[in-house]
């Protein structure tokens, strides 16, 4: 056995990973090289250092109540301690109230997750359906700048008339339109170009929402969500933040100037 | 991980591996007989909430912060609740280390403190053709690991690099097998025994340095 070998296997052998008939190899190799062997030495030494020392962390009991509360409690686990009435009806009630509270604690919870999951999701949906937008192809149903055009061509596709605005000549220029699915619900997306990138911007019937208004990215495509008028919005793109930015107040300015 | 590729074939079977302790809760039925969601919490209550200190402390290594670190361990269960029924790991140890492992890395993207980036990537990248064993040489023989308190340890497992440092917080401290820890991490057994002597080395060489200077 070489000692390059060794000294990677000597770990093994501490940590008790070793057959047997290699930790005998090991151990032949260590007690004739000297400076395997003081490898050994100060790694043993080491692991008992650290098994010495306490590096272990006791979960504060803030986080243990956070966690607790996901899972309610059977209330045979319940710790009767904490009410230590000898009543027998007084200790039911306890019961019922701490289950009580951890549910609808857990509930809160879990909607916040969920809530969260599902936006996720929507913006996993945006992504993709932006990708499959930029295959051949794919980018328009309707192809033309025209924005009397692409309106009127939604009319009997979707349940809201989505609006289609011309942004030429503030730098975006309008492509076409199609109809592309969010959440498997058909949504209207507008496409737009600005220099070599390309927009979609989604649209599609909804409340307004708790979603934050944030830019978010996802695999490296800015997206930004908003809510106007009862129609829930989603620019996605390659470009910039600020230059999404700038199309989406370009956009809104024009929405409400022509509403 | 090409390294060492024959070392996979040397280590002991998992199933003749003694375990050193005696882990309560730690062992999982899998049963595909469905229960009603009671039953369910309470087989989750009775399997997760023993490893609680051990995710925190999982947790404090890998985001070395506690007001995260208890955000984490919160979120991990409830995943872990969500998916309880998808485990297919025979114990939920290593399931839940992932699980945390995964939210931890969420976080990190989110902050945006450490870009995103693959642990196991970086950790091949740097597997460079210097040998760890280099190190050796800068210490000294007639250095001896002495004891350290508590927190100058902590301190110097937390200077660990990301991939490093969590080989061996759940190699010495978790107390996981090299078969547990490939799993978590999701590299092969190879990977995770040569991040593990890089580990150990660089920890070394930084105890070794401490202990040098004066107190």
């Amino acid at each position: 056995m070489t000692c390059e070998e060794a000294e990677t296997l000597l770990h093994a052998l501490l940590d008790d990973e070793l057959d047997a008939g290699h930790a005998r190899d090991v151990e032949a190799h260590v007690a004739t090289c000297p400076r395997c062997s003081v490898q050994l030495r100060q790694f043993r030494a080491l692991r008992t250092a650290m098994s010495a020392a306490e590096l272990r962390f006791s979960a504060p009991a803030s986080l243990r109540a956070r966690v607790e509360a996901i899972v309610p409690a059977a209330p045979a686990t319940v710790p009767a301690a904490r009410y230590p009435v000898s009543s027998r009806r007084t200790l039911l009630k306890g019961f019922a109230l701490g289950s009580v509270l951890s549910g609808a604690l857990a509930a809160s919870l879990m909607i916040t997750v969920m809530r969260s999951d599902q936006d996720q999701r929507i913006l996993g949906d945006v992504v993709s359906a932006h990708l499959r937008s930029l295959q051949v192809e794919h980018l328009t149903d309707v192809q033309t700048s025209d924005q009397h055009t692409v309106k009127p061509w939604f009319n009997g596709k979707l349940d809201v008339a989505p609006p289609v605005i011309d942004l030429t000549a503030q730098g975006f220029t309008l492509l076409g339109a199609r109809l592309d699915y969010i959440e498997g619900r058909a949504v209207a997306a507008v496409v737009y170009r600005r220099r070599n990138h390309v927009i979609n911007l989604f649209i599609a019937q909804g409340a307004s929402s708790e979603r934050s208004p944030k830019m978010e990215t996802v695999q490296g495509f800015k997206i930004k969500f908003w809510s106007e008028q009862g129609l829930n919005f989603w620019a996605v793109s390659d470009v910039n933040s600020e230059e999404l930015q700038e199309f989406i107040e370009k956009f809104q300015a024009a929405a409400r100037a022509g509403a | 991980m090409s390294r060492l590729p024959q070392h996979a074939t040397v280590l002991r079977d998992p199933q003749h591996r003694p375990r050193r302790k005696q882990e309560a809760g730690c062992e999982v039925m899998v049963d595909n007989a469905t229960s009603d969601d009671s039953a369910k919490a309470r087989r989750f209550r009775d399997a997760a909430l023993p490893h609680l200190d051990a995710v925190y402390t999982l947790a404090r290594y890998l985001l070395r912060n506690p007001t995260d670190a208890e955000d984490a361990v919160q979120e991990c269960y409830l995943r872990a609740l969500r998916h309880f029924d998808t485990i297919r790991s025979p114990t939920i140890k290593p399931w839940l280390f992932a699980i945390l492992r995964n939210v931890c890395r969420a976080e990190y993207s989110r902050r945006s403190v450490v870009e995103l980036r693959d642990v196991n990537a970086e950790a091949d990248k740097s597997d460079d053709p210097v040998p760890l064993w280099s190190q050796a040489q800068e210490s000294p023989e007639t250095m001896m690991i002495r004891k350290l308190d508590a927190e100058t340890v902590r301190g110097l497992v937390a200077s660990l690099p990301d991939s490093f440092r969590e080989a061996i917080v759940l190699r010495e401290i978790n107390d996981l097998s090299y078969r547990e820890i490939a799993e978590v991490v999701g590299a092969p057994i190879g990977t995770v025994m040569s991040r593990l002597a890089r580990a150990r080395s660089m920890l070394r060489a930084a105890w070794l340095a401490v202990e040098g200077q004066p107190t």
